[in-house]
């Protein structure tokens, strides 16, 4: 058992003791079990899963954001995390559509987008309807 | 003395702004609450990131480059002035203009340009001979994060791009509803993370991939959730302010009440004297 608190800049979205812990570091998913190692890492977009002292599993998609784990303290900060069941699919939906319409724009010459923020926000979306089907 | 329907007008007036001050601070009040709210939500994010920082610091050793931390000979250096849309809120604005004025003036031997925030400062840099850069305004009382964000974007671009080598931000610093603190941090370089020297336990830290990525992505949330901070600080000051502002206004207008209805009712008796004495004199006349 270990604890783990999910901070984002508007609030503490979880803070609870847990048993396991998977989250998209940068070199791919990793694990983290209680008495884990000091660990600091990056995150990708990607999907959290932990387990809490009851055994239920909750599944989340996060969206830029670090990992620290230290003294079974896992510190994890985002821009922005949801429950797999709390995402809001309409948003997601029309965001992919906005941000691959900005992107044909780009292509079609339209230079003064910034295409590197366009194609982030395309796998943002993916990401989160991915976790949003997979999940319901 | 001023006639009775003179000062019932009067007394009318004042209580009809009394009323407005009294809704006024009202609505201050509970955005107030909104913002104090929001500033204590931010906290833990800004607090955690500090903490995660200097970790990396600490167990990182080695010093490591990067160009947020990069100290340049200061030629040219940006403020960022952080004040309010609207007035009526006491000396809030007047306050920080005149620290920020300061400041520029005691700078005058580097290039300044000025980032403002919100229209109280755009108005007041305009009309004044200092560069603006550009300037977010319309927070509408709450704070608005893409508009952060592209506040962001554009001080870390001047900066990486070399238009200006310092950024400091004023601001005010949220104490409680009545009291307020003027700061002005340095935003940009980041000044190097203290060492942690007390967290001796284990700093034998994995980094995943290498601390020098992680630099690279923990840095620009750091400079976001820095700027979050201070604008929900002001934002929440100026609430504070406007609020006391507000407060004192009522309390103004009902002592004014009260003068005035003293004053009312001594022309009421006054007149009612004068017509008695007319009455009186009138009968002595014709009884004579």
């Amino acid at each position: 058992m270990f604890r783990l608190s999910i901070v984002t800049p508007e609030k503490v979205f979880f803070d609870d003791d847990i048993v396991s812990l998977v989250v998209p570091g940068t070199e791919g998913y990793l694990g983290v079990l209680s008495n884990h190692a000091p660990l600091i890492t990056a995150l990708q977009i990607g999907r959290i899963e932990f387990r809490n002292t009851d055994e239920e599993v909750s599944i989340l998609s996060v969206t830029n954001g670090f990992l620290e784990v230290s003294g079974n303290v896992a510190s994890l900060l985002c821009d922005a995390a949801e429950y797999a069941k709390d995402i809001d699919v309409a948003r997601a939906e029309s965001a992919l559509e906005k941000a691959q319409a900005k992107i044909a724009d780009y292509n079609n010459g339209q230079k003064d987008i910034n295409i590197d923020d366009e194609k982030l926000a395309v796998i943002r979306a993916k990401n989160r309807l991915k976790i949003h089907k997979e999940n319901r | 003395m001023a006639t009775l329907r003179e000062v019932k007008r009067r007394i009318k007036s004042v209580q009809s702004t009394t009323r407005i001050t009294k809704a006024m601070e009202m609505v201050a009040a509970s955005k107030l609450r909104k913002a104090q709210q929001m500033v204590e939500e931010a906290r833990p994010y800004s607090d955690k990131l500090d903490l995660m920082l200097s970790h990396l610091a600490t167990a990182s050793a080695e010093d490591i480059p990067h160009p947020y931390f990069e100290e340049r000979d200061v030629k040219k250096k940006t403020l960022v002035v952080i004040t309010s849309d609207r007035g009526l809120c006491g000396s809030y604005n007047a306050n920080v203009l005149r620290k920020a004025t300061e400041w520029l003036e005691a700078n005058k031997a580097f290039e300044l340009e000025v980032v403002t925030v919100g229209k109280k400062c755009n108005d007041h840099f305009k009309a004044r001979q200092w560069t603006v850069v550009d300037n977010f305004s319309d927070w509408a009382g709450v704070i608005n994060y893409d508009k952060v964000h592209d506040m962001v974007k554009l001080l870390t671009n001047r900066f990486l791009s070399s238009e200006t080598d310092e950024i400091e931000i004023i601001y005010t610093q949220f104490i409680s509803t009545v009291k307020y603190k003027i700061v002005t941090p340095r935003y940009l370089p980041i000044g190097k993370p203290e060492v942690d020297e007390e967290a001796g336990f284990n700093m034998d830290y994995i980094f995943e991939p290498n601390p020098e990525s992680i630099y690279d992505a923990i840095l620009p949330n750091y400079a976001t959730s820095k700027m979050i901070m201070a604008v929900a600080e002001a934002i929440a000051s100026e609430h504070g302010s406007r609020m006391m502002a507000m407060g004192n206004a009522t309390t103004n207008a009902e002592e004014m009440v009260d003068v005035l209805t003293l004053e009312y009712n001594k022309a009421r008796q006054a007149q009612i004297t004068k017509e008695l004495l007319e009455v009186v004199a009138g009968a002595e006349a014709l009884k004579a």
